[in-house]
């Protein structure tokens, strides 16, 4: 049963993190390719704030606000350069984040931070609070897409300028789903440092960025549900599959070039496809 | 002398990163993808390379074979990834690519083991050539020899015959170049011929330098590529080169003033998120 919690523990924060990056990438069209940086500052902070005898909920909440702040500064790189440029931008942001963290002795260096206190919990009720979080998460994602700042964060995705001719103020949009998106990274990363209670560097690098961003392209970009289940299944396909785990990043690539390749809307147009054959290749 | 020296090495560093980054501007300018798995070719490049080169003991046929192989498979590349998914909002090509180049790198690892391969001969090693008081490695002058030479042959081919003026043509007005009767898929066959040769020249010439080959000896250089396009102003070839000089030399400076704060990855991407906070479209676009 431990290890059936712990694995759920997995599922659940990485649901977290990639319905986060979902929200900046596939809801508002700002692509990322430096989103671990959010889960690795959400983390650190949890975990330093935890050594320095802070409980452990209070980690959470301060995680986020830390995270969340640095997303504004990182969203205001988009303000300033866009597609293409917003890629390579997004993740030089990570690679300075790894970079930084690396050279400084107080963040543990290169080893990281290890021994992170105890959080008081359960594991079943840490676990139930991962699940609870991403249920939120999820809720939380249905209901801006739902309200109108979702319909302007669609809009913008689809054509920016016409959103700015038509007078919407679209930075304070850019800014308002960057600074959601990384908060709810942040919340990850806390809950990812009391869950493994060992954090580096380099679990936070540019591989960790992808793979979130293919957990949010092969479920279907912009979709919740669609983007929650690939989350929960590509985050314990490795542990299922004992076979798998040295080729884990050959799948991970190989999937995500399949898909972008051969169905460019990932999980949910593939089963739209399935169910309405109709609509073949209308997209 | 600290300085001059700095500067040398920087300079040795941007011309293989120029060699690398050139065939990313020519993939951008033409077809306007960042094209990540392009790195795949220069780790390509040095593993035929090395093969070749134990085999043959020849140098020359070593970069040869590389060139050739790499050139072809990024034709393959082109028809059979891109081409397909050209429509498609930019991001689809580049997380495709990004897919295609890790999945690259494990097959790499897979297929030749995690530890790389090392050259039986010794090639342009051991040798130090007195310059004034400055010391080089053999490889190191012909990293910079052979860059400059390619370069300049490609230029004179793209401005001097008939192939490399459509090419021109193409990038900046496809649909014109198209009524005039110039073939796209052509032109980008051998765009992506070029470009995949020159990142496989850049791998021999590496391996040689460091006289090993890895499967992950792509990936910083891949990113960085990146960035040097962007700084390069993306799609501008005379941008990219000057871009990648700039980078080689702000980062040997940069480690050196720099190193106890920001590793060399860090500090070659703070420059370039400064770059673009002050210059958006890069440092030398054309607008």
């Amino acid at each position: 049963m431990e290890y059936e919690i712990s694995l759920a523990t997995t599922m659940a924060i990485s649901v977290l993190f990639a319905l986060s990056l979902n929200l900046i990438t596939g809801f508002c069209g700002q692509i990322s390719l430096g989103h671990a940086a959010f889960l690795g500052v959400g983390a650190y902070a949890s975990g330093m704030l935890a050594k320095a005898g802070v409980p452990f909920l209070l980690t959470l909440p301060l995680a986020m606000l830390l995270s969340g702040a640095l997303g504004i500064v990182v969203g205001f790189a988009s303000l300033r350069v866009r597609a293409d440029f917003l890629a390579i931008t997004t993740m030089g942001v990570g690679f300075l984040f790894v970079g930084i963290v690396r050279q400084q002795d107080a963040l543990g260096g290169e080893m990281g931070i290890s021994a992170i206190p105890d959080t008081g919990m359960s594991k079943l009720a840490f676990m139930l609070l991962a699940v609870a979080m991403a249920a939120a998460a999820g809720l939380l994602s249905t209901y801006v897409r739902r309200c109108w700042m979702g319909r302007v964060f669609a809009a913008i995705a689809e054509d920016e300028d016409t959103v700015r001719v038509m007078g919407i103020d679209v930075p304070r949009f850019k800014l308002t789903a960057f600074a959601l998106g990384t908060a709810l990274a942040g919340l990850a990363g806390g809950l990812y440092a009391q869950h493994l209670k060992f954090i580096a560097p380099d679990s936070f690098g540019f591989i960790e960025s992808i793979t979130v961003l293919s957990m949010v392209v092969v479920g279907g970009i912009g979709s919740v549900v669609g983007v929650s289940v690939s989350a929960a299944v590509l985050s314990v396909l490795p542990s299922w599959f004992q076979v798998i785990g040295d080729y884990k990043l050959l799948v991970y690539g190989g999937l995500l070039f399949l898909m972008m390749r051969f169905s460019p809307g990932g999980m949910a147009a593939l089963v739209a496809r399935i169910f309405h054959p109709d609509r073949w290749g209308s997209k | 002398m600290l300085y001059v020296e700095l500067i040398a090495q920087g300079l040795i560093q941007g011309s293989i990163y120029a060699l690398i980054a050139l065939g990313l501007t020519l993939v951008y300018g033409l077809l306007r993808i960042l094209h990540v798995a392009h790195a795949a070719f220069f780790t390509l490049g040095g593993y035929v390379g090395v093969m070749v080169a134990n085999q043959t003991g020849s140098l020359a046929a070593a970069i040869v074979a590389a060139m050739i192989v790499a050139g072809i498979g990024g034709i393959l590349v082109f028809r059979l990834c891109y081409q397909p998914i050209l429509h498609q909002p930019p991001f689809v090509p580049l997380i495709a690519s990004i897919g295609l180049y890790i999945a690259a790198e494990e097959l790499f690892r897979i297929v030749f083991g995690p530890s790389g391969l090392t050259y039986k001969y010794a090639f342009l090693q051991g040798q130090v050539i007195a310059f004034g008081s400055l010391r080089f490695k053999e490889a190191e002058i012909a990293v910079m020899l052979g860059s400059a030479a390619i370069i300049g042959v490609l230029s004179l081919l793209q401005t001097r015959t008939r192939i490399g003026v459509a090419c021109q043509a193409t990038v900046s007005d496809p649909q014109m170049a198209e009524s005039f009767g110039i073939s796209l898929r052509k032109v980008g066959d051998i765009n992506f011929f070029v470009g995949s040769a020159l990142a496989a020249f850049a791998g021999v010439m590496v391996s040689v330098l460091n006289n090993m080959v890895e499967p992950t000896m792509g990936s910083v250089p891949s990113y960085k590529a990146l960035a040097i396009i962007v700084l390069g102003g993306l799609g501008s070839v005379r941008g990219t080169l000057v871009a990648a000089l700039v980078l080689g030399v702000v980062e040997s400076f940069g480690t050196i003033y720099l190193g106890h704060f920001l590793d060399r990855n860090a500090i070659a991407f703070a420059f370039l998120i400064l770059v673009l906070m002050w210059r958006p479209q890069g440092l030398f676009a054309r607008s």
